[in-house]
């Protein structure tokens, strides 16, 4: 079982030289998940199927062999995939099975790629702390008093814990990125519109997207290449040019210009997040790159904005479950009016009830203007920052998170300080642009990561610059306890 | 920022999510902590700044007017509540 390759970018060559089958991979992943019940990683598991999907990557012939050809991936909770339980951590969804696959499914699995189950996270993608689960909160396995992060909390762990060599997350305010720092991993939020949203279960349209999560930046290019690209039936879906990312990881970064900001290093930054964001400026500039410093003097008002626009899109997207068309309908409803009432509230949970009352007050008679037009005045004012500051620098470093995982219980009894933990990560959002992080450093024995933000669709330059840190660095190669690296 | 149960319950019926009074009380002091925290927005001057509702410069793309796609209602009414003969069941609305 400890032989077993780590990442996709080994195991990929693993398979290729048959030192090991798919079916192999997928039966060790399958052996850790269960090994890992306690972590609470996964809402549902089929390993019949993804048995006989590895079976079949086997079988494949060479020649018809995509880039993922039987590389094991969990998929987030919030993905439709055909026939398979989907349930967006909700007990609305609970017994939902979706009728067809998401745009990002029907291409990993195009790809050879093997699905090995859903994972758990907070309810429709609402939480950064992964204890907004229906199906109860996801552990970190640094340390599984401590959250692993969210909203992609199933995801996260179950990479961190060995379980999957990579997964997907959607990242809508951080989600990705936010659980990769906690948990040690390399985490992408592509441009929005890079990948189709068709088949996502929807949380806030105007900030929702899907992206790779693993162990390195290599592998999430191998990923990248295959999720990205145009699909009509997502209307906001890109017609821009998909490059190779896996082939520019290796360019040099000599000459890069990488922006700091002081306005994303305040006074409310642990003393180990800022020495972390401090040594890896430093590892830039020792393979060549050139710091510059930046102005993002808005940024900070990007999290008030964020919990209007947020919360305004969510009221809108959750009116479709209204307990008639699928999901949970209330018992013996007298009416039509107490079928909509009961089943939706019994349907969601306390996290989910508080965004829909916030968005639904903002977009409110008399509070319209002063609440979602003045976040949308702000959320311009943002991107045109970032705009202005990539005129000048290639990319812009930040840190992820103001702190490293905290404890689970902690934060869950006040929503606020539970949002202020998404300061970092909801500025690229609002923008569209895309961010990566990348583990950077560690405090307390739990991992700490940075962040690298770059201009629409500059997801490649941002790979190029993690791969050359993680090539000069040993971080993303640290493993929680018992986890074989 | 001071909300009322009264507001609460107003909000509550228009997002048509039923509140137990227990439940009410809980809500209004989560939003009137969540909407303080919002009010720090109006501390960013935006006068003369255009709303912006999508972060990147496109059109909306145009297709033409043609069938795409199938027709999936058994497929989609499997999971649904409550159907019969192809129709989506609700309590009685008109008597």
């Amino acid at each position: 079982m400890t032989t077993m390759p780590d990442t996709l970018g080994k195991a990929a060559k693993a398979l290729a030289s048959g030192q090991i089958s798919s079916r192999e991979l997928v039966s060790t992943c399958i052996a850790r998940i269960d090994a890992g019940r306690h972590l609470n990683a996964f809402v549902s598991i089929d390993a019949e199927r993804a048995l006989d999907a590895a079976a079949a990557a086997d079988r494949r012939p060479p020649a018809e062999r995509g880039p993922l050809n039987g590389l094991p991936i969990a998929i987030k909770d919030i993905f439709c995939q055909s026939g398979v339980r989907t349930t967006a951590g909700s007990r609305m969804l609970e017994h939902w099975r979706a009728p067809y696959d998401a745009a990002v499914i029907e291409r990993l699995t195009a790809a050879g790629a093997v699905l090995l189950g859903k994972t758990n996270m907070d309810e429709f993608a609402m939480g950064s702390s992964g204890e907004n689960s229906h199906f109860g909160a996801t552990r970190n396995p640094w340390n599984e008093n401590h959250v692993p992060g969210g909203s992609s909390s199933g995801s996260a762990a179950a990479v961190a814990a060995g379980m999957a060599p990579a997964a997907l997350g959607t990242d809508t305010g951080g989600s990705i990125r936010q659980p990769a720092a906690f948990c040690g991993l390399t985490g992408l939020k592509p441009t929005y519109g890079r990948v189709s949203r068709w088949g996502m279960i929807a949380f806030a349209s105007s900030l929702d997207q899907a992206g790779p999560m693993a162990w390195d930046a290599a592998d999430l290019a191998l990923l990248l290449n295959v999720m990205a690209g145009v699909d009509h039936r997502d209307s906001t879906s890109v017609d821009e040019p998909v490059p190779d990312y896996t082939a520019s990881l290796t360019t040099s970064i000599r000459g890069l210009r990488i922006g700091l900001s002081a306005d994303l290093l305040g006074d409310d930054v642990d003393a180990d997040v800022r020495a972390t964001v401090d040594a890896s400026r430093k590892v830039f500039e020792s393979l060549g790159a050139t710091i510059v410093p930046v102005s993002l003097p808005t940024a900070l008002a990007g999290v008030p904005a964020y919990y209007v626009l947020a919360p305004a899109e969510a009221s809108a997207n959750l009116a479709r479950f209204d307990g008639v068309r699928f999901g949970h309908r209330c018992a013996d409803p007298q009416s039509l009016e107490d079928l909509y009432l009961r089943s939706r509230s019994e349907g969601f949970g306390t996290e989910v009830k508080r965004r829909i009352l916030t968005g639904t007050y903002a977009l409110s008679v008399g509070y319209y203007d002063a609440y979602y037009l003045q976040a949308q005045k702000i959320r311009r004012l943002i991107r045109d920052e970032f705009l202005a500051a990539f005129s000048n620098v290639d990319a812009i470093l930040a840190p992820t998170t103001p702190s490293p995982a905290f404890a689970l219980g902690e934060k869950t009894d006040d929503p606020v300080a539970m949002y202020l933990q998404d300061v970092f990560t909801i500025p690229a959002n609002l923008a569209g642009i895309p961010a990566l992080s990348m583990p950077a450093g560690m405090s307390g024995g739990l991992p700490l990561g940075v962040q690298l933000l770059g201009p629409h669709f500059g997801e490649a330059k941002l790979l190029q610059l993690a791969h050359a840190f993680q090539q000069a660095t040993d971080h993303h190669l640290r493993r929680p306890a018992g986890v074989p690296a | 920022m001071a909300i009322d149960a009264e507001q609460v319950r107003r909000i509550a019926h228009l997002a048509r999510i039923g509140l137990a009074a227990d439940e009410a009380d809980r809500y209004i002091g989560d939003l009137e902590s969540i909407l303080t925290m919002v009010e720090r927005m109006h501390a960013v001057n935006t006068a003369g700044v255009q709303p912006l509702a999508h972060p990147i410069d496109v059109t909306q793309r145009l297709r033409p007017d043609v069938v795409t796609e199938a027709d999936q209602r058994e497929s989609y009414q499997s999971d649904a509540p409550a159907v019969a003969n192809g129709f989506y069941l609700v309590p009685r609305v008109v008597e």
